[in-house]
């Protein structure tokens, strides 16, 4: 048995949970059959719309170009917003006060700003103050919006993975006479990288999902922005729609899986120290006392 | 310096906040109402039950919460005519729309928390109250989830304080709130950096306070083990 809730059932269990298993099967079975009839009436169902996506070009001027938008920018975004994250993770840990604090606000104020206001505000400064292309904009700002909300995402990160190694290995290496900066770059960094790696990836899934926000509001040819071309080629909003949100699923699925695996696969090493960070201790970290001297818990891995 | 802000009443800038600040707050209700039901159906003893929750919860945060929104408004309204009991008001069908795409999407969540709070619970609590014979609904009523909601008062906090920034996806179904606002004044206006540090500031000022009670409280309501 999975939970702790009840007992393997009796015969009167066994009898109620039929009952609640029909009445959950006929609602479950209304609803579906209402989906069906309604879509069948628009002629959704219609095998014309859902032809498409069995034949090659929807999927290679529409979907697929999508698809890479959606992915390049969370690459990119992912590959900028790491370093920086990693550089006011570890000021946030900083011995000194105005080290500390500075990059404390500066992580607290993008962690507390949507990404969408990040994004558009992103766009429009590069409208008016460079002269980046109008063309390269709206991959420009996406990448802009995630990389500054996410960058202080995995600044928390990078402080859980640092604080969640035990204190022997600092005192170790100031024993053997490293400085302060050795201790970080020689013998906490590689380890709480290791320690992170599961998180790091959740945060992927973070990401790509936010590309969306960048094809409605700003114009980027994501995926979602060309579900909308296709559909308005095709006529197929539904289709399309399911088509879409099932290729989220998979990208992210397999994403939610690899950093699953990951998790796993560090825990049982026996070179690590046995610290890693998978989504769940981030998500508390982010409520619990680690949150900081001023941390609003403004976490929001979702 | 900050004219720009008298130039726009339909909404103003308060306006638009308190349409944030209304979308937040129906859909938190609804989503805490949602999420502890999937919650329930995930720990179920009915295996229907258990596999639908588990189907909900995997397939709707894999999936943006801006193509949720955006397919209430093309999908559901359009092609469903699922109205909302507003089919002329559209200004009122964008709202009502925004916070049922809010709730589904913002369950899920509440769900995860809801149940790793249920996994706190320690397995005695649960058995003492089978032997006095409770039945699965009063041990979980009853016993179960008044401690699991309070050992994820935290964790809950940080699902309401993403909701509240992720109800500005609604501005991509024309839903008159900060965000649109923002989008608006930024175009027309020529205080770009000021306007951003308008809304950032609006931001601020709701999630910080958020974060702080709910830390403060989740501190003091934690059941001591």
């Amino acid at each position: 048995m999975t939970s702790v809730l009840y007992d393997a059932p009796g015969p009167r269990a066994k009898r109620r949970n039929i009952i609640f298993s029909v009445v959950f099967f006929v609602l479950l079975a209304l609803l579906l059959w209402w989906v069906y009839t309604v879509m069948d009436d628009k002629g959704q169902l219609e095998w014309a719309l859902w032809k498409p996506f069995t034949q090659a070009e929807a999927w290679t001027t529409y979907l697929l170009p999508g698809l890479a938008d959606t992915l390049k920018a969370a690459g990119l975004a992912m590959v900028i917003a790491l370093p920086l994250g990693a550089f006011f993770g570890i000021s946030r840990l900083s011995d000194h006060v105005w080290v500390r604090i500075p990059a404390g606000a500066v992580i607290e104020f993008f962690r507390a700003i949507p990404v969408l206001l990040l994004m558009l505000f992103a766009n429009e400064f590069y409208s008016r103050y460079t002269d980046v292309s109008s063309e390269d904009r709206p991959l420009y700002a996406v990448v802009t919006g995630l990389v500054l909300y996410n960058a202080s995402v995995l600044a928390e990160i990078v402080r859980a993975g640092i604080l969640s190694l035990p204190k022997g290995q600092t005192e170790a290496a100031h024993a053997i006479g490293l400085r302060k900066g050795q201790t970080m770059t020689h013998i906490l960094l590689p380890q709480a990288v290791t320690a992170m790696l599961p998180a790091i990836v959740t945060q992927l899934v973070v990401i790509v999902k936010d590309t969306a926000l960048g094809g409605v509001m700003i114009g980027f040819t994501e995926l979602l922005n060309t579900r909308g071309t296709l559909a308005a080629n095709y006529a197929n909003v539904i289709p399309s729609f399911i088509v879409v949100a099932i290729i989220y699923i998979i990208v992210n699925f397999i994403l939610t899986s690899f950093a699953g695996w990951l998790e796993k696969r560090l825990r049982r090493s026996k070179r690590s120290t046995g610290a890693v960070l998978g989504k769940d201790d981030v998500e508390e970290m982010n409520a619990a006392e680690v949150g900081g001297s001023f941390g609003t818990g403004a976490g929001g891995t979702i | 310096m900050f004219d720009f802000i008298s130039d726009y009443d339909d909404p103003t800038l308060l306006g638009a906040f308190w349409v944030t600040v209304q979308l937040t707050v129906f859909s938190a209700i609804g989503s805490l109402i949602w999420g502890t039901l999937l919650a329930a159906m995930r720990v179920s003893p009915v295996p229907l039950m258990r596999g639908f929750g588990t189907a909900y919860v995997n397939l709707v945060r894999n999936i943006p919460l801006t193509v949720i929104v955006v397919f209430s408004s093309l999908g559901l309204a359009d092609i469903f005519g699922v109205t909302m009991g507003a089919p002329d008001d559209f200004e009122l069908q964008g709202f009502r729309l925004a916070v049922l795409s809010l709730v589904a999407y913002t369950a899920a969540f509440v769900c995860e928390a809801l149940r790793s709070g249920i996994n706190t619970v320690p397995v005695g609590q649960a058995e003492a109250a089978r032997a006095i014979g409770l039945s699965f609904g009063q041990v979980l009523r009853l016993i179960v989830l008044p401690q699991a909601f309070r050992s994820v008062i935290g964790p809950l906090a940080n699902v309401l304080i993403a909701l509240t920034k992720n109800t500005t996806v609604a501005a991509t179904i024309g839903v008159a709130e900060a965000a649109l606002l923002m989008k608006e004044m930024i175009e027309n206006e020529a205080q770009t950096v000021l306007i951003g540090a308008v809304f950032a500031f609006g931001f601020v000022v709701l999630t910080l306070p958020t974060g702080l009670i709910l830390g403060w409280l989740s501190k003091r309501l934690a059941v001591k083990r």
